[in-house]
């Protein structure tokens, strides 16, 4: 018998009672009168600076005047004309290391807590992680409320599904990456992102 | 009378500072979880729907662990089985081997701890670095996890300072977290390039997907998974949770209740080995859980999260740390897991609890754990761990407090035990003494004195 069989039948065998399963429609999740309004205020409190453009030939503006020292800046997107490097065609993810600034594409942001949702549309996906600095480019108009509704929205083609089933790979980012594990102190930039700029396309 | 964990404990408040310290530490954690919930209307609604969907899941967890395995398997993930630690262990050492891993890089598992998988694989020869930052200060120091979520915040910066000197040649005397930060990043910067295996554990499996569901604030789990080119994902099999819908409602009730955020950093979601990647291999773990779940007074405890807010919320945990308890997971949680795993080694920890029920108060999924540890403590004379004392005394209270006349001259003569002096009053033969001061009983019973009252009381 495998072992998977064996486990399987002893939870089937410890189970008295079977739970039915509860509906959300009574839940009714708090929503917001603006939802692109509380994004922004809730992806600044994260500890994202938030720009907002008419186009995505902006970009590299934006990339000049909030990283004006960037030497390396790691992108695949073709709006994105300072980019020194491809995460599509580096060697490995190795060669991504050092990268001051990494730009990639999110497709929906979540009002509640200020994430947005990145699948992974490059080769190697740590140009999220290793880069010193995450800028994420955005539609202002892929808000959602919440969770509730961004889980419903990401299987959809519209917001990058077919690249993050594709890849498998898919993650909700909230700011730069952060600790408080040395005395409760709030530290940005633990062993990802230092600092996190969102740009929201008109 | 005393307990192992009330003996630990009073070793803990020997430095009342830090004990103080200690206490507003993980207090203040649990105010931002209220914070938290009360900017969310639905909140109470949203701990109800977790509850009962983790209940219906866990009672048809036989389904859901099928369609989980399948699904990933469909994605190419080659999924593993472990009855038990061993077994675990066993597996990811052969994982490991197979691929000619010499270094492994993951991020924080609570399972590996259960397992004791670290030393199994440095014992075989293999590097495992921990990447949260809590448990990298741990592995460093050769400490374990004093808390399930924040696992060194035991630890105030003068200690890391101190280590890092050490270990990672920091410059003397700077114990400035946000300088103690960088270093760590630096030096596990180095670590993620060069390991050729990540492992993550995993916060959420989604049956109907495949995905395991890993929230970090760090991103160290996505680097670990990201720069080496195998990777391993291990969680626990009450784990898996049936869909989408239901992980938005865990998703947003688990930050908010472990550190008072409304999300963590990164929710990352895994499904398939990564484009240029070795494999993605999950294990799934059972290591007693398919024989708790028939536990009818206890399978509730499998609903737990991981969130820590029993333990930040616990006056007992709050005033004892993490350490004083016997069991590798402390607090509320803890002591439930403990007796699961094994009443005899851990009845210690039952007594870590006033029954004052704020953690179930608190608890994202609703499980009674101060109830539950009530009931254990029922059990403990069964076992043979019931403190001798206290069934002595128990034994003549029940004469007392069973017997009229009996109970109405015990308490007439109360008044007597006032004369007996302090110093014997408050010795080792009156366990009840410790850390209280014996009342002073009146002369009157209770009962005489308002029967006296009813009859001055004008009609």
């Amino acid at each position: 018998m495998s072992t998977r069989k064996e486990i399987i039948d002893r939870c089937r065998a410890s189970i008295k009672t079977r739970h039915a399963r509860p509906s959300l429609e009574d839940l009714h999740p708090e929503t917001y009168p603006d939802t692109l309004v509380k994004f922004i205020a809730m992806a600044e409190s994260v500890g994202c600076n938030v720009a907002r453009v008419g186009s995505e030939d902006e970009i590299d503006d934006i990339l000049r005047s909030v990283y004006p020292d960037a030497k390396v800046v790691a992108s695949n997107l073709p709006s994105v004309k300072s980019a020194t490097v491809n995460p599509d065609t580096v060697e490995d993810a190795q060669a991504l290391n050092h990268t001051d600034v990494g730009v990639v594409r999110a497709f929906l942001g979540v009002a509640e807590n200020g994430s947005v949702w990145i699948p992974q549309t490059m080769r190697e996906r740590d140009v999220c992680f290793i880069s010193e600095n995450l800028v994420a480019v955005m539609p202002e108009s892929a808000v959602v409320n919440n969770m509730h509704e961004a889980y419903g929205k990401i299987t959809e083609e519209e917001y990058g599904y077919d690249s993050f089933s594709t890849s498998g790979y898919g993650v909700f980012v909230a700011g730069p990456s952060k600790t408080a594990d040395i005395a409760q102190v709030l530290v940005k930039g633990a062993q990802a992102a230092r600092g996190m700029t969102l740009i929201l396309v008109k | 009378m005393s307990t192992s964990h009330s003996k630990a404990a009073k070793k803990f408040l020997e430095n009342r500072n830090y004990a103080d310290w200690h206490d507003q530490t993980f207090w203040g954690v649990r105010v931002k979880r209220d914070s938290m919930a009360y900017q969310l209307p639905e909140w109470e609604r949203l701990r109800q729907k977790a509850s009962e969907i983790k209940r219906h899941t866990l009672t048809n967890i036989d389904t859901y662990l099928e369609r989980f395995s399948d699904a990933a398997e469909k994605n190419g993930v080659v999924v593993h089985w472990a009855k038990d630690a061993q077994e675990f262990n066993e597996i990811v050492y052969g994982i490991l081997k197979d691929h000619g891993v010499k270094k492994m890089v993951k991020s924080k598992s609570m399972l590996t701890e259960e397992c004791e998988m670290n030393p199994y694989l440095e014992e075989r020869g293999i590097d495992v670095v921990e990447t949260d930052l809590g448990e990298r200060i741990l592995q460093l120091g050769g400490q374990r996890p004093s808390h399930i979520v924040m696992p060194a915040t035991h630890l105030s910066h003068h200690d890391v300072g101190d280590l890092f000197e050490e270990k990672l040649h920091t410059e003397k005397g700077n114990h400035d977290p946000t300088y103690l930060t960088y270093e760590a990043r630096l030096s596990l910067r180095d670590e993620f390039l060069t390991a050729q295996a990540g492992m993550t554990g995993g916060n959420f499996g989604v049956a109907e997907t495949g995905d395991i569901v890993v929230c970090t604030n760090e991103g160290n789990a996505d680097m670990s998974t990201s720069v080496p080119k195998l990777q391993i994902s291990v969680i626990g099999l009450e784990k898996i949770i049936p869909d989408y819908e239901a992980l938005s409602v865990f998703v947003r009730l688990l930050a908010r209740s472990a550190t008072g955020q409304p999300s963590t950093v990164y929710t990352s979601h895994f499904r398939k080995k990564r484009p240029g990647g070795e494999e993605l291999h999950y294990v799934i773990v059972d290591n007693g859980r398919s024989q708790w779940l028939g536990d009818p007074q206890h399978w509730e405890t499998l609903k737990c999260i991981r969130c820590g807010s029993c333990m930040n919320t616990c006056p007992v945990y709050r005033w004892s740390g993490g350490y004083s308890y016997s069991y590798f997971i402390p607090g509320p949680l803890g002591i439930n897991l403990g007796m699961l795993r094994d009443p005899k080694k851990y009845s210690g920890n039952v007594s870590a609890c006033s029954l004052c029920l704020s953690c179930q108060c608190t608890c994202p999924v609703k499980i009674n754990l101060g109830d539950q540890i009530y009931m254990w403590r029922q059990t403990l004379d069964g076992i043979g761990c019931a403190n001798k004392e206290k069934k002595m005394a128990c034994k003549a209270m029940d004469k007392i407090f069973t017997s009229v006349p009996l109970y109405k001259f015990m308490t007439s003569k109360a008044y007597l035990l006032n004369i007996v002096p302090g110093f014997i009053k408050d010795s080792a033969l009156n366990p009840w003494a410790y850390g209280h001061k014996m009342m002073t009983f009146p002369k009157k019973t209770f009962h005489e004195q308002i029967s006296e009252y009813l009859k001055d009381e004008p009609k």
